[in-house]
């Protein structure tokens, strides 16, 4: 088999794999493959944006009401800090172009740090959410108690105008709690889900800097980075219409 | 016999290395096909066993063999087995793994590590899945429906529904194979107009693996989340939408039916012209008709519910859709049949096949047209007159033509023909049996009798019977090939490089292929279908 003359004229491209007749077969091959990915991902979240849309069009005062209880102030700082991860892949691809193996590993090293950081924001915020009793399942509650939703919201949520009417009020506050719940069962799996993804970047994202570490991309040769780089700014994207959909709600100001 | 002289001369991908390991690490796309191909074959032969147990049950109008609770198991598990381990990977990840690569001129498919794993992720969901099935089973009808499949069964659903959401990533990596193949890999000449019909059929197959099963996959998620972590998005009691479920289910489901027919149509469309000896009629239209059905096929879903409570006009609409869906596929069949037209039909077992298929399909497509029709599907819905049109579709389209195409491409995988009249056997047999089974069931459905019943009036005994007396006939025909290819595979004669004498690639190299397919890399000169230019089959071969 290592007489062959495929071989030996692979033996000398390490990179080539033996069923490609060249370097750019090979990349547009994988890249073209990643883009085709990254269509079934929309799909795949897809589904939860079109329930989204519909149970907020049903539901929008408790929708609106939620969507206030979440911490924009975090989310905010948690955005920035996920758009500055897309930033320094960009720079570490830039990096291998120009063949600058200490900038590119610095750049992928910032990048697990800004994605590390945002899911441990993500966790705070959970744990917040579960103190307040917001996670369904969990003695979930958004009326009295911690997470109370209704005060400063009577108006939004057509609780002033049953006020006095006992029968009607508890009517109205049984459904007040379950579409809420409808909303942050939505909020869970869909930042739920995003944050799974996360994970499996950070995790591919520490391959590929030990392979960036090991010198292993050339100017010539970066295709893994590259694509494992469109993924992060996939996953980067989806938070960016996440963000504005579950935490940016009817937030007037003062509000 | 010269069957030793010949396989000590050449190696091909069969003897090129040997060990259970140079199987289970293999990355050849024609080695991972066959991984593929006797591992759905157990799958199909578990799915038909539970397809035995209705009809015995349903042999006599009591519940007499078996619990209902039962009966809503074994057919729950009959529908699972079938759709998502048996004709969802079938043709796609057999015949299509491993001819598409040959046909186009590559040395293997785009990414062959990703085609094994997906075989792994196949062989872990399928586990996962027999796991379920023998602690305790799933009842929900394979269509997992809300309220019932998150509030009320008390059946394995989590671990049944996180099997299909695993078994979905292996059908995404297959699909993404294809297209990035077919798109990157054709060999020099291999224009997209000389594309043969079973990669164009692939191609749109692969688009709706691509775009629909990552819908069917966070919806078992949410499914999976609402049953264990009782969130709330699908069930009324916790303010989510039944109606929304199903929505999402079906708009992968109903294209999923055309992940399931439209690789048998490219089998058929490879099958007609090569026993007409004549040129495909309307390649164009047959190809673009593939993608037709891709399209199309997205936007027709709602079909399954108009008795499910949505509203008259969004009904109206989505009837009108399935409507327009049946255009390509009827322009397919005029084509396959113009194709014959004037040709020399030769009746040989693959033919024997594609003629099963272009009937079958004719009866299933046209009888979906009632169900597409707003009126008449208030009256058969949910009867066995559904079930009757899916089998015409899914058996009788789907199962011939992957039959027709092991048969067709037998001598390429194996080296070796089968035996001919044994063949054309099986087939007749297989087409008898199939219409003893399903035809009574138009019948039932039109006279009411419901799906999903373990007992039913005694007035529908006499049909039930024929069909049962069917099914045990098309177990007959299933069976028989399992055996004789067996068989061929030690004592039917050498196959020639190109015993029918058709016109694709695959059958321009040896048989079986080397393991990088070409001894030398191919240039296409010519378009598909060139017939004019082959000489005929020596009748000893058609014979055999």
């Amino acid at each position: 088999m290592s007489d062959s003359p495929l071989a030996v004229e692979h033996e000398a491209r390490p990179e080539l794999r033996h069923h490609f007749a060249d370097e750019e077969q090979q990349r547009n091959a994988a890249s073209l493959g990643m883009w085709w990915f990254l269509g079934t991902e929309i799909m795949f979240f897809g589904g939860m944006f079109c329930a989204y849309l519909i149970y907020r069009r049903w539901y929008f005062p408790e929708f609106a009401a939620a969507s206030r209880s979440l911490d924009l102030k975090v989310g905010t700082f948690n955005t920035v800090v996920l758009i500055c991860s897309s930033l320094t892949v960009v720079l570490a691809v830039r990096a291998a172009q120009l063949g600058n193996r200490k900038l590119q590993v610095k750049m992928l090293l910032l990048t697990l740090v800004f994605g590390l950081s945002f899911l441990g924001i993500k966790t705070y915020e959970w744990s917040n959410k579960y103190k307040e009793h917001h996670i369904p399942t969990f003695h979930y509650n958004v009326i009295g108690g911690e997470g109370d939703l209704v005060k400063g919201h009577e108006h939004l949520l057509g609780v002033d105008k049953v006020q006095g009417d006992d029968v009607k009020l508890r009517e109205r506050e049984a459904e007040i709690q379950r579409h809420t719940q409808v909303f942050y069962s939505l909020y869970f799996a869909m930042t739920g889900m995003h944050a799974i993804h996360m994970i499996i970047g950070v995790g591919i994202f520490g391959v590929i800097t030990w392979m960036a570490h090991k010198g292993q991309f050339t100017p010539e040769y970066h295709t893994p980075l590259e694509i494992a780089g469109l993924y992060w700014h996939f996953v980067d994207i989806v938070w960016i219409y996440l963000f504005p959909l579950l935490y940016l709600i009817d937030r007037k100001p003062g509000a | 016999m010269s069957t030793l002289a010949v396989s000590e001369e050449r190696k091909n991908y069969i003897n090129a290395e040997y060990g259970i390991r140079s199987w289970l690490f293999t990355t050849d796309h024609k080695r991972i096909a066959l991984l593929y191909l006797l591992s759905i074959t157990l799958f199909f032969f578990m799915g038909g066993f539970y397809a035995l147990l209705i009809r015995l049950e349903l042999l006599t109008p009591q519940g007499d063999l078996m619990q209902a609770d039962t009966y809503n198991k074994v057919f729950t598990m009959h529908g699972q087995i079938m759709v998502f381990f048996f004709l969802i990977p079938s043709i796609p990840a057999v015949l299509g793994n491993f001819l598409i690569p040959i046909m186009i001129g590559a040395k293997d498919l785009a990414f062959p590590r990703i085609n094994l794993i997906s075989w792994y992720i196949y062989i872990a969901a399928g586990l996962l899945y027999l796991h379920a099935m023998m602690t305790g089973g799933v009842d929900t009808g394979w269509t997992f429906y809300t309220p019932f499949s998150t509030a009320f069964s008390n059946t394995r659903v989590v671990e049944a529904g996180l099997a299909i959401f695993i078994s979905g990533f292996s059908s995404i990596l297959t699909g993404l194979n294809f297209v990035v193949t077919v798109h990157r890999m054709r060999a020099p000449g291999m224009t997209w107009s000389r594309l043969p019909l079973f990669v164009w059929s692939h191609y749109a197959t692969s688009i709706i693996m691509l775009l629909g099963t990552p819908v069917i996959a966070i919806t078992l998620v949410l499914v999976v989340l609402e049953r264990s972590l009782n969130l709330g998005i699908f069930d009324p009691n916790r303010g989510g939408d039944p109606l929304l479920f199903q929505h999402l289910f079906w708009f992968y489901s109903h294209p999923a039916v055309y992940i399931m027919i439209l690789p048998s149509m490219g089998v058929v469309s490879e099958i007609v012209p090569c026993f007409s000896r004549k040129r495909v009629f309307g390649y164009n239209f047959v190809a673009m008709a593939s993608i037709a059905i891709a399209v199309i096929g997205f936007l027709v879903w709602a079909h399954h519910m108009f008795v499910a409570g949505i509203s008259l006009y969004a009904a109206l609409a989505f009837s009108f859709l399935s409507y327009l869906v049946a255009v390509p596929s009827a322009i397919k069949v005029f084509n396959w049949t113009a194709t014959m037209y004037k040709g020399s039909v030769s009746f040989s077992t693959p033919m024997l096949y594609a003629l099963g298929f272009i009937g079958l399909f004719t009866i299933g497509g046209l009888t979906g047209l009632f169900l597409a029709a707003l009126g008449l599907d208030v009256h058969v819905t949910d009867t066995y007159f559904v079930i009757a049109h899916f089998h015409y579709v899914m058996v009788g389209g789907a199962v011939l033509g992957y039959l027709g195409g092991i048969h067709f491409w037998w001598p390429k995988i194996s080296g070796r023909m089968y035996p001919e009249s044994w063949g054309r056997l099986a087939a007749i047999i297989v087409f008898i049996g199939f219409n003893l089974t399903f035809f009574p069931q138009f019948i039932l459905g039109y006279l009411g009798m419901p799906r999903r019943y373990w007992q039913y009036p005694p007035e529908y005994q006499v049909l039930n019977v024929l069909s049962t007396a069917g099914a045990t006939i098309l177990a007959v025909g299933y069976l028989m090939p399992m055996a004789y290819l067996f068989w061929s595979l030690r004592y039917g004669k050498p196959a020639e490089d190109n015993p029918w004498q058709a016109t694709g690639l695959e059958w321009r190299t040896t048989s079986p292929p080397p393991t990088f397919n070409f001894d030398v890399d191919p240039v296409v000169t010519w378009e598909a279908y060139e017939y004019e230019k082959m000489p005929l089959p020596d009748e000893v071969t058609l014979e055999r």
